[in-house]
């Protein structure tokens, strides 16, 4: 079976910074993927640059066939329509209530009656369990929830596929259990492709069907949990289980310590 | 919903009043009601000077306002200024033999012509020319000859 | 000296770029004009939060900036035994001159740098990301409407503040101080032209808002999305449409009224 999407050579720098310097990654119908990494390892750079936010500087990303970055204006909108993403933040819209947050992709991009595109509504807040919160206000909302509400905007058109940017992040246990619960379950009843950026190894693990591990601008290791949890890669399992030191080091690299503390006049 | 309707009928308000501004601007402030000048005959005089009189500037006869100045422009050969005239159409017996001048509406004010009528029994009629005619009185010249006067009589 | 010459070619550099930058807005938000126009109730309300919400600002400011022409043009005319002309005073000062650029200064305060902190807020936010994700352009969306908005409702404000400040000169030059108010219209009516002056006017308001509206949502789309970089940008823009107001009125002035 073809991927989805399809990764290959991808470079991206910002500035000076190198964030990827020839990244494969393929990601299958139907599963639950993870990229994982340390912090500012461009894991959300990587959901922008499928998304066709950004332009890498090197190699391709296809996504059902189509090379996102040389497809027109009109096409890469096209296609941004089968695709779902959930920010950080929610990036719920302030101005409107939640109903009308759901309701907004299905206003901008169908010309449905009333009455349908209410009941659509409905049963996506259902889903994620946000019905009787439709007349709030976001700013009326916790983060959990407004997750969710996002959640449930962001598959209002049933794409074909669903990011999430650290959808765990800044999450109290339980509307982590619930969002955790709700990516597996939406993923499977709706036939979803989920891609899944994190660092949150716990949850991250729990869900996905395929994991892969960015640091330093490369894909260190691949495979389902298991294979990821048996790997002999010190780097890998530093990661996994959160050890303080090992490959990557506690101190931020550069003069030794001792060093420091003789030169204390080097800077006055 | 009813908000969005308040807001619409704000909206409304708003470039309602915008407008209405304008509209005063326009009729009450600037001379856009002069414009509706009924369109009348038009006839012609040549001026050795014209000293300030500008397109627009009224016409009067006795005082009362009876048309204004469509254009001015040089005449080639004569080398003087040929000023057309607009003239309200209800004033068809204006004698063909009137006289134009240009006075300033008091010492710095406006520029604008006075007619004196004739005595003849035909009347201007459109494209018609008007022979008699003096020259604005240009502030610098009558206080050049006024020294010039004073200083000969001494 | 070295480090002197690199940070000045640093600006140098950086000035370009956003000047490029917000070119590239430009044409970007026009691109997105037309699908706006069909859908005219975007518009509309930000007709409201753009024109409405100013209306107030503009009134007020309007009077009293005509009631003071009113009393110091008097005091200047009445040397000269000319109070009557008191009404050209007042109303080719403000159609010319105060109407345009005094609105358009107060238009940036009040409404530019809030589109600035709202467009601002929305990119810290990412809800102009999330937007284009959900295949909804915001160029369309978001900007058009309001950069339309903007151009619609500031020769509205512009003349609303002229006509005011006429009445408001008017109520002290009669009121007040006694001039026959026959010769005050008639004066004025006399010597203010409807296209030299008065059409002039709302050109230049026009251009004003264009800039005005402009800058005020390049500066918050191109703000950094922090709650600093947003309050910076609004800034920025009160600062840069104040320049761009004046400088420009300087070159309307002579283009329309200097017979250059």
């Amino acid at each position: 079976m073809a991927p989805l999407i399809k990764i290959r050579d991808l470079h991206f720098n910002r500035g000076d910074k190198v964030i990827f310097s020839g990244v494969d990654i393929d990601i299958y119908q139907g599963k639950v993927t993870a990229i994982m990494g340390p912090s500012g390892t461009g894991k959300t750079t990587l959901l922008k640059l499928i998304g066709g936010q950004l332009k890498p500087d090197r190699g391709s990303i296809e996504v059902d066939g189509q090379n996102v970055h040389k497809l027109s204006h009109s096409k890469l909108y096209e296609l941004r329509k089968r695709m779902g993403m959930l920010f950080q933040s929610g990036a719920l819209l302030t101005d409107i209530n939640v109903f009308e947050n759901v309701a907004f992709p299905l206003r901008e991009h169908t010309k449905l009656p009333e009455s349908m595109i209410r009941d659509l509504v409905l049963m996506k807040l259902q889903a994620v369990g946000l019905r009787n919160a439709r007349d709030l206000m976001p700013a009326e909302l916790s983060g959990g929830m407004a997750r969710r509400v996002a959640l449930a905007r962001a598959v209002t058109l049933d794409p074909m596929m669903i990011m999430y940017d650290e959808p765990f992040t800044g999450q109290d246990p339980i509307s982590m259990g619930t969002l955790v619960n709700l990516i597996r379950r939406l993923n499977d009843a709706m036939g979803l492709t989920s891609i899944i950026v994190s660092h949150d190894v716990a949850e991250t693990t729990q869900i996905a069907d395929e994991i892969y591990l960015l640091s330093g601008g490369k894909v260190i290791e691949q495979g389902t949990p298991e294979t990821l949890k048996n790997s002999g890669s010190e780097w890998v399992k530093q990661f996994l289980q959160g050890l303080p030191d090992g490959p990557v080091p506690f101190h931020y690299p550069g003069n030794e310590f001792k060093k420091d503390l003789l030169n204390a006049e080097e800077k006055r | 919903m009813n908000s969005k309707r308040s807001t619409e009928i704000l909206v409304g308000l708003f470039v309602a009043a915008g407008i209405a501004a304008l509209f005063v601007l326009a009729m009450k402030v600037s001379n856009l009601g002069d414009f509706t000048d009924e369109k009348g005959y038009e006839v012609v005089a040549h001026f050795q000077n014209i000293g300030g009189l500008k397109a627009r500037s009224p016409v009067t006869m006795a005082g009362v306002r009876v048309g204004r100045v469509t254009s001015i422009s040089l005449d080639p050969d004569s080398y003087d200024a040929k000023v057309t005239i607009n003239i309200y159409p209800q004033y068809d017996n204006i004698p063909i033999d009137t006289s134009a001048s240009i006075f300033t509406a008091g010492l710095l004010g406006e520029q604008y012509i006075s007619l004196s009528p004739g005595a003849d029994d035909f009347f201007l009629q459109d494209g018609d020319i008007i022979d008699l005619t003096q020259p604005a009185v240009v502030l610098e010249q009558v206080i050049g000859q006024f020294l010039y006067s004073t200083a000969e009589g001494e | 000296m070295i480090e002197l010459l690199r940070s000045l070619g640093g600006w140098g550099i950086n000035t370009f770029q956003r000047l490029g930058r917000g070119h590239i807005f430009l044409m970007q938000m026009l691109a997105g004009v037309p699908s706006s126009v069909f859908r005219f109730s975007l518009v509309i309300q930000q007709l409201f939060y753009v024109g409405v919400l100013s209306i107030l600002i503009i009134l007020i400011s309007g009077l009293f900036v005509g009631m003071v022409l009113g009393l110091q043009g008097y005091n200047t005319l009445v040397d000269f035994g000319a109070e009557e002309s008191l009404g050209v005073l007042v109303s080719l000062s403000l159609v010319r001159e105060l109407g345009p650029v005094v609105s358009a200064l107060l238009f940036a305060g009040r409404a530019g740098s809030a589109l600035t902190a709202e467009i601002g807020l929305m990119k810290s936010t990412e809800q102009l990301s999330g937007m284009e994700m959900m295949a909804v352009d915001p160029m369309r969306r978001i900007i058009a409407p309001r950069f339309l908005a903007g151009l619609i409702s500031m020769p509205l404000l512009a003349a609303i503040f002229s006509a005011v400040g006429i009445l408001g000169g008017f109520l002290v030059g009669h009121g007040l101080l006694g001039v026959d108010d026959g010769a005050f219209w008639s004066q004025m009516q006399a010597k203010t032209d409807w296209y030299e002056d008065i059409l002039n006017g709302v050109v230049k308001s026009i251009v004003f808002g264009f800039v005005v509206t402009w800058i005020a949502l390049f500066e918050g789309y191109d703000a950094s999305p922090t709650s600093e970089g947003v309050g910076r940008a609004t800034t920025r823009t009160v600062v840069h449409s104040a320049f761009a107001i004046l400088g420009l009125d300087f070159v309307l002035t002579a283009l329309m009224f200097g017979d250059i």
